[in-house]
């Protein structure tokens, strides 16, 4: 490198004699000769105190080296000024420095202590451009510092510092590749980074350094993918090229089932192509389409994660910035579903308005896509057509794209527009026209007549070179057909006489002596002609006329066989080496003598074997094996550096390699690991998913979390949640404990609370019972966050949760942990208190009845405030009493029903909250959290086009009419699922969008708990064993099972039957006084009853354990198939 | 990723040079030289040149040639979009971007060049966050500074590459608030030679200028949304906003920007505002032929069609042409064969028009190609397309700004019109 750049320093200065100054003030004047001279001066300006003088040098010695004058024999004086307090004269320094350091190595290492105390600056900018410069100087002495710098700075508090070390990284690297394994390292740290600033350059950096080391990106891709749309845009172009590459090896090729699903799956293609201005529906109807397939076959279902990168991309096919676009065009051409392709065409046209540069790499893009994907393009025919403003390079590559794109239909327009073309005075265009007519003739059949002619008018045309091209291109297509033309072939061998380019000659004369047979009066005709002028011919015409000599002489050689022997001997004296062989080699072939071989019984066939029509194909057939957009594609040919687009894997490889967070779709405590971790991701949906599935079953509880505008908080917020709803705001700043006191208040709020999910819910005189649920209620949650968050000060632990997220992280893992560790103990320690008896009977009053009414109040916790620290104590010593009823326990399950990405942003959970729906009795509640974590406001929200198997029914929640950005809102509707576990399928609506979801009940939810003695539910089972002989069929279903280690307790037991089953347990006298810690010897039998919610049909579980945690599992119900799905969900909950 | 620049002029020299990494002998461009000769225009020199050991990627603006030094693979368009942001720049710093300019201010180009990519990948291409770091040059600083010896470097870091609207600065502030947009809207059509439409679309953008105190937060809404078929934005606009609502909504940057660029969908037909009837006869036997054009309004809404250009490519074997125009001056040059007619200002009350003879080689044989006549136009106060701007209005400031919104039409690179010649026997 120095060598060559000596080199250039010398062309540079000779070349610079005869050019012109740029300067006009005597300073800057005077040329080389006087260099050494002025450059004392220079010296001597550097040395001065003066920063105007040294401003004034120094951008002297810039200008020389901005063209390219060499100014190394300042460095010493240059190097000196690294200190400078001017801060223009510090960057030009270090302009010099960065561009001479490298050819004076030991003078640079001067600078590099002032580097390095910049490093310790406490301005970041000044740190920054320390890194930069330092790690600029080419100078491998200095490696061990640079790469303790960059450490450092990737740890920089600044992000513009840690985004000069990712930049910093690539240099590093080219100076000593031994460092890799030290800077990859760094990079995985920088990928990690979550601001936009860094995220371009460490992606940048991960390219030129490691891009095998794919990897790294698997924790970071989701992220990756959601900053996308604010990192800068070049950072943008790197990250999408990387992520291109990234989901070809983690993903699964899309349009793998395509054959099978155009025909199976109910015409997949039309309703894309019906509806492309609402892909998020097609998301969903693809999804559901899937859910319809998959009984059939193992369909294609994509990974949400390669969703996430289409949809976060598409919205860049808007940028300004060419790059960005090209960049997500490729990625959908080779990412998307074939159907989805299309979006990217519109952008693509777009960018052929821009400048000529960038009009050439699109369309040689587009002329690639267009061969596969030719439909994407036809709308947008016209765009492509010339103008005799553009480049010829530019014309020939729109011609390129109209001929692939040239159809049946379409063909006469580009045929008429063709024609013009060929009027065009720029004749590299004409020829390439002429060119593009016969393609579009040997693809399309219907107008290959036409088109040929057009072309033999052409012939015609005063313009040799246009003649010429014609006849190229008709050779080719007469031998597709040549029988039907030898009027044309007829027409040309007169041209032999005009037409004076070589090529075409060639073509004429290969022409007929191809098809001599069907032009047998001329062909000899012409030989004699040719013979005459052979001398005169250019080599490749004179080859032919070998060629067409012989050909003759095998067919007709009365006539001819004295010409050819003429033309051989001819050929035989001939200059070039090439005709005189082939001259022998043919003549000995040909003309039979004694000593030529077997070969000349075959000369007929040799020569007049059938040829195979020439395919015209586009050049840039096949390309698309390299990455489109790539420099490669470009030039057709591997780029130094190209990284291979790897092939679709043939199975997926682990998609939880992404996993960062707990998925949001499966809230289980148990499965909150990496909790710190997804804090980070600052994801504010799967937070509260959780916190919900710890804090009870209440609606009330979930109402308030989503009320507060979505600052994260658990359970225990429940007063800011209130608060900031407008109507309460007094009781808004209460504390809890107030609360606490003040139950009456706290009834009425919460009543009020529950008003606006269903407002139609509680009309005014809602019963007492009304009022007592909603006490329980409150009390219940009261003890949850209170046993969860492990506090005597209640809260004190709230209003540190809601004051600060991280703190509130803090506790929320201890609060995971502690739950983990204690959980099962504590819920049904809950229970057993002496006040909650007294309730208990309350409630009996209703249970008892044999038909529960509308009012049934489900079977909750219910717990004294005065019994909060008892219970903490009895929770830790696991002392288990036996409770009378036990409640389904706080742990409703959450399901998805609309992912956050899938919503854009919008994303809904619901849960089955087992409270009665007031409104309809044979309906189960379904209590829907909305969680807006887009950018903007959602308005609108409602549902519409329900479908339902008939006989279900579903009351509607109320509109939603407004939920803010980060917000989240509850709803509560209600669905009579009919007692079956069919899903109930609607649309959800917001202002711009609607998306399509369903709702499957498990089998469980579709019961209410009744309350019945021992007594009684035997005689129940009676009732229905004796029914086994009349019409009501099997009605016992019984299964033997292994309780699972962990569930071998009576808590453990009642508590999985009752998470799996809305039931409740019948208390039994063997367990009524005090069970033991450890689960009792004696095998206890637990039973548990339940309605089905729309027929009323009775339900009745039976578990009875025997030795070893083996036990047996009854189920008694009328329905035969709730009974058996129940059986299959209990023994599931019990044996895991 | 880009290794070197070189800025070569028209005549093949090479003017200035510029290396990120380590230095590239300025002999690659050698192959690009080559390529120029090869090309018979200047713009038909590909802008990717693939060396042995490097790629050449180039543009060509203003009649220079910024060629780029690659070594190993990177989307091409990445360096041909960069290199069109560095003439940007530098047309936005000199107010031209010629060889002449470049040359007079080579310190400020190589400090921008230098902030503008390190080690070869693009670092600062916003021009706030640039003319904080380096002040373009205006006379008065220049003359302050020689004076004073201060620099036209800023000395602090650029709010803007820190905060999350990094083409903003902060604290701007002025006394006269106030935000200009433009809406300009161009129309690119070819007519055939009967003077019917083939193809034609419309293109527009709005410019702004917006100087306005703080940190404003802008909404800008039209009357007709639904004209604009596919649009770009500059990356200040809110682009779900958009989805949702067709609302633009953006903090905007200081001073000139791009806001928006759109097409207008070519469903919709587009009126050409003016036509052009010609008449071009040559006989048998005689190398004199007639021509005869005329210019007239069509579809204006009543605003006057201005600066009306039309130029043409004659034929090869055209010698000379003698014409006669009705109004406005008509060039023809004899070797290039382009004759270009000034029209200014059509009266719809007396169509302008051009008349007169060509004179043919003698002995020539008649012209068989077609030419073409490129007409450019302006129309003032109107967008073609009907786009109307609906609102403007400010959040996030209680100053009240002056609006103000301007409309314009022209013809953009190519209104052309296939010319007929007749050939009589």
């Amino acid at each position: 490198m120095s060598a060559s750049s000596a080199f250039n320093d010398e062309k540079g200065g000779s070349s610079s004699v005869g050019e012109p100054e740029y300067g006009h003030d005597p300073a800057s004047g005077g040329i080389f000769s006087s260099d050494y001279k002025r450059h004392d001066d220079l010296k001597e300006m550097l040395d001065s105190n003066k920063d105007s003088l040294k401003l004034e040098a120094m951008k002297r010695i810039v200008a020389m080296i901005a063209r390219g004058k060499n100014a190394s024999d300042l460095f010493p004086a240059v190097v000196k000024n690294v200190a400078c307090k001017n801060i223009e004269v510090k960057k030009l320094v270090y302009v010099y420095l960065v561009r001479y350091a490298e050819e004076q190595q030991d003078l640079a290492l001067l600078s590099i202590s002032t580097f390095q105390r910049g490093l310790k600056d406490p301005n970041q900018l000044i740190r920054a451009s320390a890194l930069r410069v330092l790690s600029s100087i080419r100078v491998t002495i200095i490696v061990p510092i640079m790469m303790l710098a960059i450490k450092e700075a990737a740890s920089d508090m600044s992000p513009y510092v840690r985004k000069t070390a990712a930049h910093a990284i690539p240099k590093l690297y080219s100076l000593d590749p031994e460092q890799k394994d030290q800077l990859i390292e760094v990079i995985e740290k920088l990928l990690a980074d979550k601001t936009t600033l860094v995220a371009g350059s460490v992606v940048m950096a991960f390219e030129e350094v490691c891009p095998e080391r794919i990897d790294l990106i698997h924790k970071n891709y989701r992220k990756l993918c959601n900053l996308l749309i604010d990192v800068e845009e070049w950072g943008q172009v790197v990250i999408i090229n990387m992520l291109t590459r990234y989901a070809r090896t983690q993903f699964l090729n899309p349009n793998i089932n395509e054959s099978l699903l155009e025909e199976g799956g109910g015409g997949e293609k039309t309703f894309y192509g019906s509806d492309e201005d609402e892909d998020e529906d097609e998301e969903e109807k693809e999804k559901k389409a899937e859910v319809a397939a998959m009984a059939k076959r193992k369909p294609y279902v994509m990974d949400p994660d390669h969703r996430l990168l289409l949809r976060n991309t598409k919205p860049l096919l808007q940028s300004r910035n060419a790059a960005v676009v090209m960049a997500v065009a490729q990625l959908y051409f080779h990412l998307a579903p074939k159907a989805e392709v299309g979006v990217i065409a519109k952008a693509l046209v777009r960018l052929l308005r821009s400048h000529s540069e960038v009009q050439y790499v699109v369309l040689q893009n587009v002329a690639t896509m267009t061969i596969k994907r030719r439909g994407m393009f036809e709308p947008y025919l016209k765009s492509f057509y010339i103008r005799s403003t553009d480049p010829t390079q530019i014309k020939v590559l729109k011609l390129e794209v109209l001929t692939n794109l040239a159809n049946e239909t379409n063909i006469s327009t580009i045929l008429r527009e063709f024609q013009t073309y060929i009027k065009s005075m720029d004749k590299d265009f004409v020829a390439a026209t002429i060119q593009a007519i016969g393609r579009c003739a040997t693809n399309i059949g219907e107008v290959r007549d036409t088109c040929l002619n057009g072309l033999v008018q052409l012939l015609s045309n005063r313009d040799e070179l246009v003649v010429a091209e014609s006849v190229v291109v008709i050779k080719k297509l007469l031998q597709m057909q040549p029988e039907k033309h030898s009027d044309i072939i007829k027409h040309m061998a007169k041209l032999t006489d005009n037409i004076q380019v070589p090529m075409a000659r060639a073509s004429i004369l290969w022409l007929i002596g191809e098809y001599c047979e069907h032009v047998p009066k001329i062909a000899p005709d012409v030989l004699r002609k040719m013979a005459k002028s052979f001398t005169n011919e250019e080599d490749i015409v004179k080859l032919q006329i070998i060629n067409l000599a012989a050909k003759l002489y095998l067919t007709n050689s009365k006539q001819t066989k004295l010409l050819t022997q003429y033309v051989l001997n001819l050929a035989k004296y001939d200059q070039n080496y090439d005709i005189r062989d082939r001259a022998r080699f043919i003549r000995q072939l040909i003309v039979p003598t004694e000593k030529s071989g077997a070969l000349s019984k075959y000369a007929k066939k040799l020569f007049l074997a059938l040829k195979p029509a020439p395919v015209l194909e586009s050049p840039f057939k096949d390309r698309d094996h390299f990455q489109l957009g790539s420099l490669s594609h470009l030039l057709n040919a591997k780029a130094g550096g190209y990284q291979e687009l790897p092939d679709w894997p043939e199975a997926a490889p682990d998609p939880s390699v992404r996993n960062v967070e707990v998925k949001e779709s499966v809230p289980e405590w148990t499965k909150c690991s990496s909790r710190e971790k997804r804090k980070e991701k600052k994801v504010e949906k799967p937070f509260y998913s959780d916190s919900e599935g710890e804090s009870g079953p209440t609606e009330s509880a979930d109402s308030e979390s989503d009320s507060a505008s979505g600052s994260e908080s658990g359970s225990g917020s429940e007063e800011s949640g209130s608060g900031s709803e407008s109507e309460e705001s007094e009781e808004g700043s209460e504390s809890e404990e107030e609360e606490e006191e003040e139950e009456e208040k706290d009834k009425k709020k919460k009543k009020k609370e529950l008003k606006k999910p269903v407002p139609e819910t509680e009309s005014e005189q809602s019963s007492e019972e009304e009022d007592r649920k909603i006490k329980r209620k409150s009390k219940q949650r009261k003890s949850d966050s209170e046993s969860e968050s492990d506090e005597d000060e209640e809260s004190e632990s709230e209003s540190s949760q809601s004051e600060s997220e991280d703190s509130e992280s803090e506790i929320e893992v201890k609060k995971k942990k502690k739950t983990a560790e204690m959980k099962p103990p504590s819920k049904p320690v809950k229970k057993e208190t002496k006040k909650e008896k007294k309730e208990m009977s309350l409630l009996d009053l209703d249970d008892f009845e044999p038909a529960p009414s509308p009012q049934v109040t489900p079977v909750n916790t219910f717990l004294s405030n005065s019994l909060v620290t008892d219970l903490e104590g009895l929770s830790l010593s696991d002392s288990v009493l036996s409770p009378a009823t036990i409640a389904p326990s706080s742990v409703l399950k959450n399901y998805e029903l609309l992912h956050r990405i899938t919503g854009e942003g919008l994303s809904v959970e619901y849960c089955f909250s087992r409270q009665p729906f007031s409104p309809d009795a044979n309906m189960v509640a379904v209590q829907m959290q909305f969680t807006n974590s887009a950018t903007s406001d959602t308005k609108n929200l409602h549902m519409e086009d329900v479908k339902l198997q008939s006989g279900m029914r579903v009351k509607e929640f109320p509109e939603i009419e407004l939920l803010s950005a980060g917000e989240t809102a509850m709803a509560v509707m209600g669905i009579d699922f009919c007692d079956s576990t069919q899903a109930a399928n609607f649309q959800l609506c917001t202002h711009t969008r609607k998306f399509f979801v369903s709702i499957q009940p498990p089998v469980g939810e579709l019961m209410r708990p009744i309350f019945l003695t021992e007594n009684e539910f035997k005689k129940e089972q009676e009732k229905l064993l004796q029914n086994l002989g009349q019409l009501m069929g099997m009605n016992e279903i019984t299964e033997k099972l292994t309780l699972d280690a962990k569930c071998r307790n009576e808590h453990a037991i009642v508590q999985r039957v009752t998470t799996a089953a809305n039931l409740s347990r019948v208390p039994c006298g063997s367990d009524k006084e005090c069970s033991p810690p450890v689960p009792p010897p004696d095998h206890p039998v637990y039973r548990f009853a339940g309605r089905t919610v729309t027929s009323s049909s009775l339900v009745l579980v039976t578990v009875a354990t025997k030795e070893e945690g083996a036990a047996q599992l009854t189920v008694n119900c009328e329905k035969m198939v709730i009974g058996t799905m129940l059986v299959k969900d209990i023994l599931l909950a019990l044996t895991q | 990723m880009i290794h070197s620049l070189f800025l070569v002029n028209a005549s093949g020299d090479i003017f200035l040079e510029k290396h990120w990494k380590s230095v590239v002998s300025r002999s690659v461009c050698d192959y690009f030289f080559e390529a120029q000769e090869r090309a018979t225009e200047p713009e038909n020199v590909p802008p990717v040149i693939p060396t042995p050991h490097h790629y050449l990627i180039s543009v060509l603006r203003h009649r220079i040639y910024f060629v780029a030094v690659i070594q190993s693979e990177v989307p091409p368009l990445f360096v041909i979009e960069f290199l069109h942001r560095v003439v940007d720049t530098f047309q936005d710093y000199f107010g031209v971007c010629t060889e002449a300019a470049i040359k007079d201010n080579v310190v400020v180009v190589y400090e921008l060049l230098e902030e503008m990519l390190d080690n070869g990948f693009p670092l600062a291409t916003e021009s706030n966050i640039l003319k904080e770091l380096i002040k373009p040059p205006t006379i008065l600083r220049t003359m302050v500074n020689t004076i004073t010896g201060s620099t036209n470097v800023g000395e602090q870091l650029p709010t803007g590459q820190l905060s999350v609207v990094p083409w903003r600065r902060t604290g701007v502030k002025y006394t006269n608030n106030e935000a200009y947009f433009d809406v300009v809207e161009e129309i690119d059509a070819i007519i055939d030679k009967s003077g019917s439409t083939i193809t034609a679309e419309i293109q527009g953008v709005i410019d702004a200028c917006v100087k306005l105190t703080g940190m404003p937060d802008l909404t800008l809404s039209f009357m007709n949304p639904r004209l604009l078929d596919d649009v770009s934005f500059h990356p200040c606009v809110r682009f779900k906003r958009w989805e949702a609502e067709r609302i633009l909504s953006f903090i905007p940057p200081d001073g000139n920007f791009r806001l928006l660029s759109y097409h207008v969908s070519s469903q919709n037909l587009v009126a050409i505002p003016v036509y052009v009837k010609h008449n071009i006869t040559f006989r048998e036997g005689s190398s004199q032929g007639r021509f005869d054009l005329t210019l007239g309004p069509k579809q204006t809404m009543g605003k006057a069609v201005e600066s009306v250009l039309v130029s043409s490519q004659l034929p090869r074997g055209v010698l000379n042409a003698n014409l006669n125009p009705s109004q406005g001056t008509y060039t023809f040059d004899p070797v290039t064969k382009l004759l270009s007619w000034d029209v200014g200002k059509i009266n719809p009350q007396k169509l302008p028009s051009l008349k007169g003879t060509m004179s043919l080689q003698a002995g020539a044989s008649k012209p068989d190609e077609n030419p073409t006549i490129n007409i450019q136009f302006k129309i003032q106060q109107m967008a073609i397309s009907g786009l109307k701007v609906n609102r403007l209005d400010m959040y996030g400031e209680k100053y009240k700004p002056f609006k103000g919104i301007k409309y314009m039409t022209k013809a953009g690179k190519s209104v052309l019109q296939r010319m007929h010649i007749v050939n009589c026997k």
